[in-house]
């Protein structure tokens, strides 16, 4: 005999609980967080934008740019971001020893743009032109700066994730991992596209 | 100025902090130190005798249950709003004081941290936490949900949220707080004008309680998304559904803004660089751009919800289906995006030119088109319902009445011709209470008055629920209407003290209104307290007091913490009013073990390092600030260290939980 309950259950419920695994809303809401990050990177380039040409009778971008250093410091980035590609190529295959290695050359690129990026800073202080001497300055430390500080989180965070592909191996959570960490380096790599042509190239057309 | 805001020198150890930094010499601020200390010795001491420490931690503050933590930020919005109506009615005394020579009984210095701090609590601390608690309760319950996406996350944004305020309310007995009204504009929040730890303490409370606030909206928009119930598309969703949604996605498109122009704020003042400096090519009306292209986003962030809980509220007292559902999700979506093409029209005193002034006057008046529609939608559900005027009805109803007038002063102001004469005027100060309060918190009691049940299992009472609206409804009326008047009067925001007598009568009119809602707020306190000694006669065993249309009210009250033994498949919008005319009858066994998520303690732990470092940054002392921060990543790599964060509550307790609800459903009917 079918009951009312039986009925509703067939119209109302599932045979099968709707499963929702772990970790299946991750990349949807890791992307809606880079988004936010890209707002805030977007007011700093709109702070740019606007401060960009107050120099205070102080120095602007022709004087101290170096753009064949940038220019090295480009590649870098790009390159890391290339071999982070072939980290998570590897990943798919289930090659554990080729993603740990293709993840430190990522890390040691992303060390090598923040040391340039170090050195291009202290240099430009050294010379008299630090974040304090014009709104033009201050908006090109805090851009490029927050770029750079975003490269440092993203080693730390490789650094862990090599940690754990380490003792943890290859497991969904950690593909997971580095899925979103692949993203956000992908996205530091845009955004540092945008900091070189406006910044640096358009900067060096004033 | 009295007070020493010059620190000659910064010890290493504690930083600019010295014994002169306690408030010492402000007799309330002493009185009302002493007040909480007695009030908070007493409650930890009562915890402590009741052994209830072990069980707020397990059960409370380590939970990953959304309910859980919509009841704790519900609670945080409460606590914080008696600070906040303490700061108005201390305003309220000294505006209908200080004429005819008197100074009043604030001194300047502690007035205008009085009317900052009110600003800052009221929308960061009050608003921001009903909003968002009521989201977190109600939003995964409403799509048939288990919890939200992240569970973890939400309970660390909570304790984000609640570091806030914990640092807000430190700046009233340890140094000081901004004394820059509440969107801290420089160059008066520069460190030349404010030199003290006011600006620092706004800074960084805001900045904690921001990074809770934008992933919370991150783990709404992803739940919303991700995890409706089986059948249940968009245009299905429960119109609070559609609101939350689109109130999340203003908070991840907002709150950036707001991180970033803070941040640029404090390296004017941590590092001197010059965005917003008179010198050296800064801007200071780029911050004023900057904020508001956060702020105006942020009163919409408060009223939509709230638009959502009259929607519900609405229908389900009407006992009939919403009335323009679709055009409901129109209007809204299109105010999320009028959202952002609004903002400059608070400054059109900037002199933009007419043409700048004339595309953000129209733009605002556009508003109020989808504003207006879902008025209508509302009257056209009451029209030929069977209304039952129950206390969400009541507050429902002072809403669309107050909430309109406070609409057609703001579209009065949106002329910018007239702006130019009620800029920073009280007629302003009106306006914006009279939707905030009309709009936002008339929202909240109603949505409290109406999803209390379904919480805690009993309803509120009502006697006391009435008493507190009326004080609450006319009280504010005798309390803002006259700012009105005072507006028109020429009388500008933020002013101490007053020459021409003709306006006391009118501070003490709108000072009589606040004692009202002093009185609204006791009587609210004390339906809550009632309620709960009377709990077994108001209990309610149906789940569904109110006869309610939504996949909330299909559960028990309160939910089990799976929220569904089964999860419900959805045929229609209504879906909960479809099941039951479908005369549905819950499955009573082959009930399965369910997946759930595991508490933890980081969300806690993360919270307070994350306050350890604000106050590291707002005394300069700089080993607490750097050793915290550190804490904060350690603690943060440590805990995705641990891979097991989940755990099946098993079939027989399912059972054990569902044949009680069973039973006490069976005491009604028998």
């Amino acid at each position: 005999m079918t009951t009312q309950a039986d009925l509703d259950r067939e119209r109302f419920h599932l045979d099968e609980e709707p499963h929702h695994p772990e970790g299946s809303s991750t990349m949807l809401g890791f992307w809606i967080y880079l988004m936010s990050d890209c707002l805030i990177f977007a007011m700093l380039f709109a702070t740019y934008g606007v401060l960009g040409t107050s120099y205070a009778g102080g120095p602007g971008p022709k004087e101290l740019f170096d753009l064949p250093l940038v220019a090295v410091n480009t590649s870098m980035l790009l390159l890391s971001s290339i071999t982070y590609g072939f980290a998570m190529l590897a990943m798919t295959d289930g090659k554990r020893g080729a993603t740990q290695g293709w993840l430190a050359i990522t890390g040691l690129f992303g060390l090598a743009f923040l040391g340039i990026e170090l050195y291009e800073f202290s240099h430009l202080i050294h010379e008299g032109a630090g974040p304090q001497t014009s709104a033009f300055l201050s908006s090109f430390f805090t851009l490029v700066g927050t770029h750079g500080l975003h490269v440092t989180f993203g080693i730390v965070w490789l650094v862990t994730l090599m940690v754990q592909v380490q003792v943890k191996g290859l497991i969904p959570a950690n593909r997971r991992r580095l899925m979103c960490l692949s993203l956000f380096w992908h996205f530091l790599d845009v955004i540092w596209i945008g900091v070189f042509t406006f910044v640096y190239l358009m900067g060096m057309l004033r | 100025m009295q007070t020493p805001t010059t620190h000659p020198a910064i010890s290493p150890f504690l930083g600019r902090f010295t014994l002169e930094s306690l408030p010492l010499h402000e007799p309330i601020v002493v009185a009302t130190f002493v007040a909480v200390a007695i009030g908070g010795a007493a409650l930890l001491a009562a915890l402590t005798y009741f052994k209830l420490w072990g069980y707020l931690w397990k059960e409370w503050f380590t939970t990953v249950d959304h309910k859980r933590i919509g009841i704790m930020y519900m609670i945080l919005g409460i606590i914080m709003l008696l600070r906040g109506f303490s700061d108005a009615i201390m305003m309220r005394l000294q505006q209908a004081w200080a004429f005819g020579g008197s100074e009043g009984y604030l001194n300047a210095h502690h007035y205008d941290q009085v009317f900052t701090a009110h600003g800052v609590i009221m929308i960061f601390f009050v608003a921001m936490p009903i909003v968002t608690g009521l989201m977190n309760y109600v939003v995964p319950l409403q799509i048939g949900a288990r919890d939200v996406s992240f569970p973890f996350l939400n309970n660390f944004s909570f304790w984000m949220t609640a570091g806030g305020a914990v640092t807000v309310m430190m700046s009233l007995f340890v140094g000081e707080f901004a004394q820059t009204g509440w969107l801290a504009m420089p160059p008066l929040s520069g460190i030349g004008f404010s030199p003290g730890v006011g600006v620092d303490y706004y800074i960084w409370s805001l900045q904690i309680a921001g990074v809770g606030t934008l992933l919370s909206g991150v783990n709404l928009i992803a739940t919303i998304v991700k995890l409706r119930a089986p059948g249940m598309t968009m245009m299905k969703m429960p119109i609070f559904c559609w609101t939350a949604l689109c109130t999340n996605i203003l908070i991840v498109a907002a709150f950036p803004v707001l991180t970033a122009v803070l941040a640029l704020l404090s390296l004017d003042r941590y590092v001197d660089t010059a965005f917003f400096t008179n010198t050296l090519g800064g801007n200071p009306m780029m911050y004023v751009n900057l904020i508001w292209i956060w702020g105006h986003p942020e009163v919409y962030i408060l009223i939509l919800p709230m638009f959502g809980v009259f929607s519900e509220v609405t229908s389900t007292f009407s006992g009939k289906r919403l009335f323009g559902y679709t055009s409901m999700v129109y209007a809204t979506l299109v105010i999320t995006v009028l959202a952002y093409l609004v903002w400059l029209h608070h400054f059109f005193t900037m002199g933009s030119g007419a043409s700048v002034n004339s595309f953000f006057g129209i733009t605002t008046m556009i508003i109020s088109i989808p504003t207006g529609a879902k008025i209508f939608n509302w009257l056209f559900t009451m029209y030929r319902g069977r209304v039952r005027f129950e206390l969400p009805m009541m507050w429902t109803i002072a809403f669309m009445i107050t909430f309109t007038l406070g609409g057609m002063t703001g579209v009065l102001l949106a002329v910018p011709p007239a702006d130019f004469v009620l800029h920073n005027s009280l007629f302003l100060v009106a306006h914006f209470h009279n939707v905030i309060i009309g709009g936002v918190l008339f929202g909240a009691f109603a949505a409290i008055n109406y999803w209390w049940p379904k919480a805690f299992g009993f309803k509120l009472d009502v006697w006391w629920g009435k008493l507190s609206f009326w004080l609450w409804v006319s009280g504010f009326y005798f309390a803002f209407m006259p700012l009105y008047v005072l507006g028109l009067m020429g009388v500008t925001r933020r002013l101490r003290t007053f020459d021409d007598p003709s306006y006391q009568i009118w501070f003490i009119i709108a000072g009589f209104g606040a004692f009202l809602i002093a009185l609204g707020i006791a009587a609210m306190l004390i339906q809550f307290f009632v309620s709960i000694r009377n709990r077994k006669a108001l209990r309610d065993v149906t789940g569904d007091p109110w006869h309610g249309r939504t996949l909330e009210w299909a559960t028990s009250s309160p939910p089990p913490d799976y929220n569904f033994a089964f999860t419900p498949v959805v045929h229609d919008g209504d879906a909960w009013a479809d099941m039951k005319t479908r005369g549905y009858k819950r499955p009573l066994n082959g009930y399965k073990d369910i997946h759930m998520p595991s508490n933890t303690g980081a969300g806690v732990i993360l919270g307070a390092l994350s306050v350890a470092f604000g106050v590291g940054m707002i005394w300069y002392v700089w080993w607490l600030a750097a050793l915290s921060f550190v804490g904060i990543i350690g603690v943060a790599i440590v805990h995705t260290f641990n891979y097991k964060r989940d755990y099946y509550i098993p079939a027989a307790e399912v059972t054990r939980q569902e044949e009680a609800h069973t039973a006490s459903l069976a005491g009604v009917t028998a």
